[in-house]
């Protein structure tokens, strides 16, 4: 079985679909109505793209395509994204 | 081979290192110093870098003369405003970009960064969050440089939150920073190290190496009625145990904060 990573792997590729930080923002599962930061998520990556999974119920949350100059995005599994509005700065 | 149209309207991508997309940065590298055996410490100079906070990662993009590209993310040692980037690289035997990372990189050369990125595995000093709950690092390996990079933000900053750190090493030959941790051990900020060897144990040393198992983690880990903030980095296996283990431990799993680097 592939390994997994998380959420935080992927910070990079997202940083071309979403302004703010995408590993700090809660998605709610479509599977199992669970709320979680992306950085919990479960991580699949392959020469093939991404799959994010739900570490509650394994739902397959969205998946990632990088080839060439193109990157594309789904998001089958997520029902809603919450972001904090305060600026993090960490 | 398939009958399926091929990707024809893609052109052929330009130049890489010639326009950066916003985030991305052409990083000259400073220096590189042999961390362990099997690991180099490698500074960067970043022009345009934006500063990062302490647990903060990189992606490491490297380009083939044929315009193959490979991205890897990185664990960022260093933080605050300096545009000199620190990373350790852990050499892995089959990996695409660690083995030239480790071995090959030279001061002078160019890389190609994109950073910094994630605002999760982060820490900042209690003056600036108000959050003085204890802090518990928890590192596998070559997972201690986030780690190492809040304990030293937490000695610069002479931050009186008390600091723990546990590591989970291979033998003393495979310590990070292992001067710089002795130096932050002894400085105001309190900071308490906690050494696991798995297989080999320095001379004298009280316990046997081996893996760490449950009854040992509690015992050196700040106890979850302290309610600490805990941050745990390493190989998935190390992590899922260990975090697995903290929960049944009584820890609260929002305070536990995760960072997977998957390999063996």
């Amino acid at each position: 079985m592939m390994e997994h990573v998380d959420g935080n792997a992927i910070a990079g590729p997202l940083a071309e679909f979403f302004t703010f930080d995408a590993t700090m923002a809660s998605g709610r599962c479509v599977g199992c109505g669970t709320v979680a930061e992306l950085a919990r998520a479960m991580v699949y990556r392959s020469g093939a793209g991404t799959v994010v999974r739900c570490s509650t119920c394994d739902t397959v949350l969205a998946t990632l395509v990088e080839s060439g100059d193109r990157a594309w995005i789904g998001l089958r599994g997520v029902t809603a994204i919450e972001v904090r509005r305060t600026p993090s700065e960490g | 081979m398939s009958d399926a149209p091929t990707a024809q309207a893609v052109a052929p991508s330009a130049a890489p290192l010639a326009v950066p997309r916003s985030g991305w940065h052409v990083a000259t590298v400073a220096a590189t110093h042999r961390e362990t055996p099997n690991a180099t410490r490698i500074e960067l100079d970043v022009p345009g870098w934006p500063g990062n906070a302490a647990g903060q990662h990189l992606d490491v993009r490297l380009t083939a003369p044929d315009g193959y590209q490979a991205t890897r993310s990185y664990s960022i040692a260093s933080s605050g405003s300096s545009t000199r980037v620190v990373l350790a690289v852990d050499k892995l035997p089959d990996g695409e970009v660690s083995p030239y990372l480790v071995d090959d990189v030279r001061a002078g050369d160019m890389l190609e960064v994109h950073g910094p990125l994630g605002a999760f595995f982060v820490w900042a000093p209690a003056a600036d969050t108000g959050d003085h709950r204890p802090v518990q690092l928890i590192a596998g390996g070559s997972g201690v440089v986030p780690l190492y990079a809040m304990a030293h933000a937490h000695a610069d900053a002479s931050d009186p939150t008390p600091f723990r750190l546990l590591y989970s090493v291979r033998t003393p030959d495979d310590v990070y920073f292992d001067d710089e941790f002795a130096t932050l051990v002894d400085a105001a900020a309190p900071l308490q190290l906690d050494v696991v060897y798995t297989r080999r144990a320095p001379e004298g040393w009280a316990t046997a190496p081996g893996r760490i198992m449950r009854e040992a983690l509690e015992a050196a880990v700040f106890p979850a009625s302290e309610r600490p903030r805990v941050f745990v980095c390493g190989s998935t296996g190390f992590v899922e145990r260990v975090a697995d283990w903290l929960v049944e431990l009584g820890h609260d799993p929002r305070s536990i904060r995760t960072e997977r680097y998957g390999g063996a």
